[in-house]
């Protein structure tokens, strides 16, 4: 396949970027969409240009590292996979592809299509967690019974990797899928009720500080979101902030 | 401390942990305050015992190269983590999963540290659910259990095929709590790129600021390495595409000691290579063999058929298929250790029956498993007689249910779906069991230099067994490590800040800062990716699967050779004081190079196969390994002297006392 | 923090928006029932039914707090809205050069603001036309004598002709009913959205909130719009 580029390139935070077409051509429909960058990239060094410049590291969608706004969609025209899962035979010989960096005043961009996400560190750090000690003396992990659906929504909200495919997609650039995901996680389980009203106050209060928009429930962010996280997580958000405000 | 004894304590096996940490000296929390800790790498490892010595009061400065610790590779573990808990009452307890490991390591790892492992991983569930990892569970709200290769009980805990992320997730979470704290700074973005000694102890690291390319000195008391493995040095591998050996081969090039670094697992459970531009390999999970089973046909004119597409593999009878790991197996079966059927799929592909186009693939069929639990479904939704379509449709419920997301996945890469015709899979590079050596307490052979979890050596011998990776990397961030440094600690409560302003620090500096601007400067004409590639031929090819000889004797060579020529001739575009991900590269894969010829010269040496080491002349009459206990019981630990292929080699016998060394069969 | 938690964070902005929506919600269903008295035939003494109906919702002290009620949804609403506006404007500084919304939202969802925009010029227009008319306007016009002899202005009569003009009678139709388009649309979105963000979403219940969501942006809009076409081209000229 013979495609072209049409790619963010910004040399650092302060200056001033572009859009570059570049050509690719001899592309595999079985390469994923980063091995088509690294193509990219090898013919770049080649010509003693500077190569693209992109997050990625597992290649196997789990660690949310890639993050990349394909054709105007995170992680491109696919649900349910992230930039590294997209496979070139989504495209056809010809196409024009437009590659932009997630773009979100709390995502400012480091350079090309690399973004600063630690706004998301910041919000876990801000509550999300629960406050035990690893000494390891604990309890048997058998003494709490959970309910399986309870523990299965708590996990389906754990699977959130991070990429912040839902602050790209949604017009707000809000962040409240991903930060409902993490409250929800601990939300669900008895372990984390105890101080649940304390996290959800605290997550929602950094949330806003780093400039996230807010959320007006389009539901881009579920659609887009490669993991599937529901907007439900973003409903129990709302009543376990309503709750924890109210006392 | 610091040199190179094990430092096992006395006693019976079983009370040697306990009377350890009863015997040796701690910090008192006040002092704690004053000691600061570097810890290299945040994945389960790193990232549980940076949280538990923030926790305990030393002051953590954590290192990552990723933009956050939680996207360290362990979140791509998928299947479980082992614990003795014998919750299914099925006989499993201590002892036995310090035996499987043990055996499943081909009796090549130190008796002491493996019976701490067994003995802490109880307590490592109940630490991750008391942290809130959603762990899969019964409808009457207990911890449900699967099995794994090699052993004969159901004790591997999970969370559907994400077991990694959730426990990395749950270790995030107590850093996070620390870093809320203060007593946690993380350095996300950062490579350490070498360690600094003073007197002769760790007393800090070098750094770069992977976005603004500064090289900064950070100093602390005690150096911990959890940087993981180095199966990246055969370019495709399951590893991420960062992972890499530099903080460890950092640490081996001043002092610490490098053991059995030939000792790599090789999955057999992988999505077989497409082409040239691949970049990386896909695991799945081993947790699929509980239910799939592995076949090639029987005639090599249905395998060739199959090879040029004229055959499909359904359309072949159940008389026609071999499932070889059944037949040669049959007490384990589809459930033999990794090496055992890593090693027979390549025989079967290398006798001409591999099943994709580059012959380099064997079936994992889940066709038998859909129609067993479609036909236990509809008993349980009392359907009186099914039809085969109804159990096919109930059945392939189920199997989503277990793997739903490792099925996707496949499909995502191979474009075929695995509920209908078999996956195809094939063996690659996945763990390293060899790594920096280490004593009883994960002290290197550089005083104040610990290195824990996949980077070290210390727990799975000549072969890991599934779910045991997690286990080790939380056994020693959380239980073992957070205690054992004390002891060091203790003597440096007077020792103050230490400072960075000292001539060891400047020295480490320009060290680096030469060594960047030669990569920068170089101007050769090939990319750093080309050298890796073909670096991971040589591996592959000579210093894989089976390893001979000569192949080996080549592969020094050759290594020699290509590094040689990546420093003439490696072109680092862009300059050193910015973001410049060819430059990171360049700096691993320049370690690769190196490490790579200690390899090629540590599976030389061997003159035995053992677990992951397979030699071909070292083989019995039906092709199994031939261990060589006499000349070999020992974990090899290379000194580096300024050249890898002259490395000194160190020699620590194993002596098992608490089990019979014998002649590990899976039949 | 809990306190300035119920006012300033993004999630109290998002219950207010579903709270005073939800009550516009209310109020919509309040004022049909009002205006459907609109059909019945004038022979049957629609002008005196309509204009006492009047009177008493401007009259009565409890429907007169529920008014200031409203018209405080309405004025909360809007600001609440430009507010949120403004600040999702600002998360994302710089746009996308391409960026493809219509493939994961549905377009009402993502035009509140310019919906929102048309219903309140609506509202004035409207307000001025027939509420304004009536509390401040002069009664030059027709005068309505209620049953105790107070005189009003005729309501009904003003409403009725307004959309019986032989000229200008249809296009205040037209424009009536593109209005409700714009409301139709806005509760579109606006119903389930509003439940969503007070927290109610389960999967039980989910499909019903959405199916009855639709059925109220469709039917209710849809019952205001009929209503002046009726007049115009149904009901009895007066």
């Amino acid at each position: 396949m013979n495609l072209t580029l049409k790619i963010w390139r910004q040399k650092n935070a302060n200056a001033k970027g572009k859009v570059v077409t570049y050509q690719v051509s001899d592309i595999s429909p079985d390469m994923s969409f980063l091995e088509m960058m690294d193509v990219l990239n090898e013919q770049l060094i080649e010509k003693g240009d500077e190569p693209v410049a992109f997050d990625h590291d597992c290649r196997e969608g789990i660690c949310g590292s890639c993050n990349l706004q394909i054709n105007g969609e995170p992680h491109g025209p696919d649900r349910g996979v992230t930039t590294c899962q997209l496979h070139m035979r989504r495209f056809k010989d010809g196409d024009t592809i437009v590659i932009e960096p997630f773009r979100a005043k709390a995502f400012p961009i480091i350079k090309d299509l690399v973004v600063d996400r630690s706004s998301f560190d910041r919000i876990q750090q801000a509550g999300g967690y629960i406050s035990v000690n690893t000494s390891g003396n604990t309890q048997d992990a058998n003494s709490i019974p959970i309910e399986k659906d309870n523990a299965d929504m708590s996990f389906y909200a754990a699977t959130c990797i991070g990429c912040g495919a839902c602050v790209a997609a949604c017009k707000n650039a809000s962040a409240m899928l991903f930060t409902s995901a993490k409250v929800s996680q601990f939300a669900l389980l008895p372990q984390g009720e105890v101080e649940a009203d304390r996290r959800v106050l605290q997550m929602v209060e950094q949330m806003d500080k780093e400039g996230f928009g807010n959320c007006t429930n389009t539901g881009a962010c579920e659609i887009e979101c490669p993991k599937g996280i529901s907007l439900e997580n973003i409903a129990r958000m709302n009543r376990e902030y309503l709750k924890a405000s109210l006392k | 401390m610091g040199t190179f004894e094990s430092n096992t304590p006395k006693g019976p096996l079983a009370e040697k942990w306990t009377n350890h940490k009863n015997n040796i000296n701690l910090v008192n929390p006040a002092n704690k305050r004053n000691i600061d800790v570097i810890v290299v790498g945040t994945g389960l490892a790193g990232g549980s015992a940076a949280a538990t010595l923030a926790e305990l009061g030393y002051n953590v400065k954590t290192f990552c190269y990723q933009d956050s610790p939680r996207r360290a590779h362990s979140i791509a573990a998928q299947g479980g983590i082992n614990a003795a808990k014998n919750y299914q009452g099925d006989g499993d307890s201590i002892y036995r999963l310090f035996y499987d490991t043990i055996k499943g390591g081909d009796y090549r790892s130190r008796e002491e540290n493996v019976y701490r492992l067994a003995e802490v991983s109880g307590n490592i569930i109940d630490q991750c659910v008391a942290q809130g990892v959603p762990f899969a569970r019964e409808y009457g709200g207990l911890l449900d259990n699967r099995s794994f290769g090699g052993v004969l009980v159901s004790r591997t805990f999970y969370a559907k095929g994400q077991t990694g992320q959730q426990l990395l997730l749950g270790a995030y979470s107590a850093m996070n709590r620390q870093i809320n704290r203060g007593k946690i700074k993380a350095y996300n973005r950062h490579e350490m790129l070498d360690i600094v000694k003073v007197d002769g102890k760790a007393r800090g690291i070098i750094a770069r600021n992977l976005v603004t390319g500064e090289l900064e000195r950070h100093s602390a008391h005690a150096v911990v390495i959890a940087s993981g493995g180095y199966g990246n040095v055969f370019f495709l591998s399951t590893n991420a595409m960062g992972s890499n050996v530099t903080a460890s081969w950092k640490i081996h090039k001043k002092g610490a000691y490098f053991a059995n670094p030939c000792f790599t697992q090789i999955h057999p459970t992988c999505i077989p290579v497409s082409g040239d531009h691949q970049s990386k390999l896909t695991l799945m999970s081993e947790s699929l063999r509980n239910d799939g089973r592995i076949w090639v046909p029987k005639k090599k004119e249905d395998a060739e058929a199959i090879r040029a597409g004229k055959k499909k593999p359904t359309e072949l009878s159940e008389e026609e298929r071999d499932y070889y790991l059944e037949r040669r197996y049959p007490a384990f079966g589809n459930l033999v250790p990794r090496d055992v059927a890593s090693r027979a799929a390549k025989e079967r592909c290398d006798a001409g029956f591999g099943v994709n186009k580059t012959g380099e693939a064997v079936y994992l069929d889940f066709s038998s498993a859909i129609m067993r639990y479609g036909k236990e479904a509809a008993t349980t939704q009392k359907i009186d007689n099914p039809s085969d379509a109804k159990i096919k449709e109930l059945g392939k419920e189920v199997v989503e249910a277990k793997y739903g997301n490792l099925f996707q996945m496949y499909e995502k890469i191979v474009d075929q779906n695995p509920y209908e015709t078999p996956m195809m899979i094939y063996p690659a590079v996945h763990y390293t069991m060899g790594g920096v050596w280490v004593d009883y307490n994960l002290q290197t052979t550089i005083p104040g230099c610990y290195a824990i979890g996949e980077a070290n050596f210390s727990d799975h011998g000549a072969n890991r067994l599934g779910a045991s990776a997690l286990m080790q990397g939380l056994a020693d961030g959380y239980f073992v490590l957070p205690y054992t440094i004390g002891n060091y600690l203790a003597d440096d409560i007077r020792t103050g800040a230490i400072s960075t302003d000292t001539p060891e620090f400047e020295a480490a500096e320009k060290e680096v800062r030469e060594r960047i601007e030669k990569l920068v400067n170089n101007k050769g004409t090939k990319s750093v990716d080309h050298f890796h590639k073909l670096l991971g031929k040589i591996m592959w090819n000579k210093v894989g699967m089976a390893r001979n000889e000569q192949g080996l004797k080549e592969a020094i060579s050759e290594i020699k050779e290509l590094r040689e020529e990546f420093w003439k001739d490696v072109r680092v575009p862009g300059s050193a004081d910015e973001m410049n991900a060819e430059l990171e590269k360049a700096g691993r894969v320049a370690d690769f190079l190196e490490l790579g010829e200690l390899f090629a010269k540590d599976a030389l040496h061997r003159n035995e196969s053992c677990g992951g080491h397979f030699r071909e002349e070292y083989q019995t009459e039906e092709g199994e390994a031939l261990r060589d206990d006499e000349n070999f019981m020992y974990v090899a630990a290379w000194e580096y002297t300024g050249n890898p292929s002259e490395a000194i080699l160190h020699k620590e016998e194993l002596n098992y006392e608490n089990i019979e060394v014998k002649t590990r069969s899976y039949k | 923090m809990a306190k300035s938690a119920l006012l300033k964070s993004s999630l109290a902005k998002k219950y207010w928006m579903a709270f005073t929506g939800l009550f516009l919600c209310l109020f919509l269903v309040g004022h049909l029932f009002g205006n459907l008295q609109l059909l019945i035939p004038v022979s049957e003494g629609a002008r005196d039914q309509f204009n006492e109906y009047a009177l008493f919702m401007t009259t009565n002290p409890a429907v007169k707090v529920l008014s200031y009620l409203t018209y405080f949804s309405i004025i909360f609403h809007a600001i609440d809205g430009i507010i949120l506006t403004i600040n999702n404007r600002k998360a994302r500084p710089t746009g996308y050069v391409s960026f493809k919304p219509s493939t994961n939202t549905m377009w009402s969802s993502r035009n509140m603001g310019v919906l929102g925009t048309i219903i309140l010029a609506f509202i004035v227009v409207h307000m001025a036309m027939f509420w304004g008319e009536l509390k401040f306007g002069g009664l030059e016009d027709t005068v309505y004598t209620t049953e105790n002899g107070q005189e009003v202005r005729d309501l009904y009569t003003l409403t009725v002709k307004t959309f019986q003009d032989a000229e200008y009678g249809l296009w205040w139709a037209v424009a009536y009913a593109l209005a409700m388009v714009a409301i139709g649309f806005h509760l579109s979105h606006g119903f389930s959205s509003g439940f969503q963000s007070l927290g109610v979403n389960h999967p039980k219940y989910n499909g019903f909130i959405r199916k009855t969501g639709w059925a109220f942006a469709i039917l209710v809009p849809l019952a205001f719009a009929v209503i002046p076409f009726y007049i115009h081209f149904v009901l009895e000229k007066i």
